[in-house]
């Protein structure tokens, strides 16, 4: 008796956590589809009647958020090659080649982890400015294809160096360099960390916002998906426009949530790697 | 190379065939040269970079800048912004880090039991936590509505009167904090992740010693979970120092300074009072502050982490 108490209270207590994880996207995605009089209505709606889908079709009016998206996605594709790439080819020679010197750059790759970003933002507005790059996409494209990002080669080297060294010798013995080795043995082996690295490297670029906003966003034409939606919420006399405001926001967080659903596998299994002690 | 070989000629044959050996030893330089030109370059230059800027009264507009000295420092002290935007930042930290941590726990303690349904619960948890902080922030204003939010409407069905969440100094940064539990799904995953390497015999050999499932809790999970704990709280300060987004976009740092934490009023020194050497002087501060928070957190940690 007490056993089955204990159990129904259990699943209370996480069904109804659940729902109030829920409902702040739930009741975006019901305003996104009303109307300005149903927005209006009190008490509030769930379930929109009739369903305004010409607000997703009337923000592309307002502000271009086919250009927004374009942008956006130069960055992602930048940040995906700088993860997948060479990200993963310096945790390759973090993880399994031998040289001198490779604790001391090994720590020095760690530290930038607990550095905070913000001293960095203003010396690099500087640097930019002085050889032009502000206002282009090169501040957010480069270092992210020079493989700036230490997590991203923390959590390659982690997965990298339980990969058996037996598989790395073999195949040298039959004749591949370490090129070959990283390409054939080890990035086929490391599917799992390798899609939790895209996955990450997705989110982060499409997240970001300070940088977009600080090194590029004096340029209308270069805006991304969240300097545009920050464009959007300050426009005069906002408060009207909260329909718009929440399609605008769904369309930022649509696609986070498709991919979502399709990888949660290796999202959940990246971030209990992350957890594990390094 | 053999003995026999006499010891002048063994030494030139030993160096011609270790230098093309020694250079393939050094190959992983070579691996490793993307990241550590990005290293020099967009972390090392720009950071030592910050502690001679925040000497100087550059702009940001102008190519030219003075040295100053500590003056900007001298400045901060008297700025009464400045220890404003600070201690909105210690208050923030103070409360949504411990909170989050605590409240993380529990979720994870109760999704590890043995339940049906877990993945999908799980998911349910860390949903939020994909969601794009400037997507996230736009949304939750409109749950914060004074009038028409459905925050204030879900209150009002249970006789509570509506509260103004964003705009009345007593609340804003208590709705941030709010705001910041919607998405501790990342920290509920990591701590299930820890709660997996819990030995299961330990918690066997407490129930044949008659433990109750508190005690069971207090002496065997919340110990071994230490390092998990420990690992959350030193990224939950870091991050939460910096925090700009959910504010910038929110609020932008009202009603009335209340939520004008140290990055955003370092930011609008930098790129709207166009006072990058000042601005600079704030982000050395916070660099110190971070590294000695941390610190502290290290040292305390001998006391309460229990590594297996």
């Amino acid at each position: 008796m007490w056993r089955w108490l204990e159990r129904s209270c259990l699943y209370l207590i996480l069904s109804a956590g659940s729902v109030v994880m829920l409902i702040p996207l739930l009741w975006a995605l019901s305003t996104s589809l009303k109307t300005l009089d149903q927005i209006n209505a009190w008490p509030p709606r769930w379930i929109p009647d009739p369903i305004a889908w010409s607000n997703y079709v009337d923000i592309f009016n307002k502000l271009p958020f086919g250009r927004y998206l374009l942008n956006t996605a130069v960055i992602v594709a930048a940040s995906e090659v700088g993860a997948l790439i060479t990200c993963s080819l310096v945790a390759y020679g973090f993880a399994k080649l031998d040289f001198p010197g490779r604790e001391v750059a090994f720590i020095l790759l760690l530290s930038t982890l607990m550095m905070p970003y913000v001293v960095r933002l203003i010396p690099l507005f500087l640097i930019y400015s002085q050889i032009g790059w502000i206002n282009t996409f090169l501040p957010l494209t480069v270092p992210e294809l020079l493989g700036r990002n230490a997590f991203f080669i923390f959590l390659l080297r982690q997965f990298f160096r339980g990969i058996p060294q037996e598989l790395s010798d073999a195949a040298r013995i039959d004749g591949c360099g370490d090129l070959g080795i990283w390409w054939r043995i080890m990035l086929p082996l490391s599917k799992p960390v390798l899609a939790a690295v895209a996955i990450f490297a997705f989110q982060s670029a499409w997240d970001d916002f300070l940088g977009p906003l600080v090194y590029m966003g004096g340029n209308p034409e270069l805006r991304t998906l969240a300097v545009g939606l920050y464009i959007l919420r300050n426009v005069p006399g906002q408060l009207p426009m909260i329909h718009y405001l929440m399609a605008a926001s769904m369309l930022m967080i649509l696609p986070v949530l498709a991919m979502f659903a399709l990888s949660q596998r290796f999202i959940i299994q990246g971030i209990t790697l992350t957890g594990l002690k390094g | 190379m053999s003995a026999k070989v006499p010891a002048a000629a063994g030494h030139v044959a030993a160096r011609r065939t270790s230098l093309p050996r020694r250079l393939h030893r050094l190959r992983g330089w070579l691996f490793i040269s993307p990241w550590l030109i990005a290293f020099a370059v967009f972390d090392f230059i720009p950071t030592a970079a910050a502690f001679v800027l925040s000497l100087t009264n550059w702009s940001g507009i102008s190519g030219r800048f003075e040295y100053v000295a500590l003056d900007n420092y001298r400045e901060l002290l008297e700025d009464r912004l400045f220890w404003k935007s600070l201690w909105n930042t210690v208050y923030y930290t103070f409360i949504s880090v411990p909170l989050g941590l605590a409240v993380a726990f529990v979720l994870a303690l109760l999704l590890n039991s043995r339940i049906r349904g877990q993945t999908v619960y799980r998911t349910l948890y860390y949903l939020p936590s994909v969601v794009p902080t400037v997507a996230a922030s736009v949304v939750w204003l409109w749950i914060f509505d004074t009038r028409r939010g459905i925050l204030n409407y879900l209150l009002g069905l249970v006789g509570i009167p509506p509260i103004h969440w964003l705009t009345s100094p007593q609340w804003s940064k208590n709705a941030l904090i709010i705001m910041s539990l919607w998405t501790i799904g990342g920290t509920v995953l990591i701590y299930l992740a820890g709660l997996q390497d819990i030995p299961q015999e330990l918690y066997e050999a407490a129930e044949v010693d008659g433990a109750n499932t508190f005690q069971k809790i207090t002496r065997i999970t919340i110990p071994l979970m230490t390092p998990t704990i420990f690992f959350n709280l030193v990224i939950g300060i870091i991050g939460s120092f910096q925090v700009f987004n959910v504010a910038f976009i929110t609020t932008g740092g009202g009603p009335v300074n209340s939520t004008l934490f140290y990055m955003l009023y370092l930011y609008n020194n930098a790129f709207s009072y166009f006072r990058m050497g000042y601005a600079s002087a704030m982000a050395v501060i916070l660099f110190l502050l971070v590294l000695v928070l941390t610190i502290c957190v290290y040292r305390s940690s001998g006391r309460w982490v229990h590594y297996a």
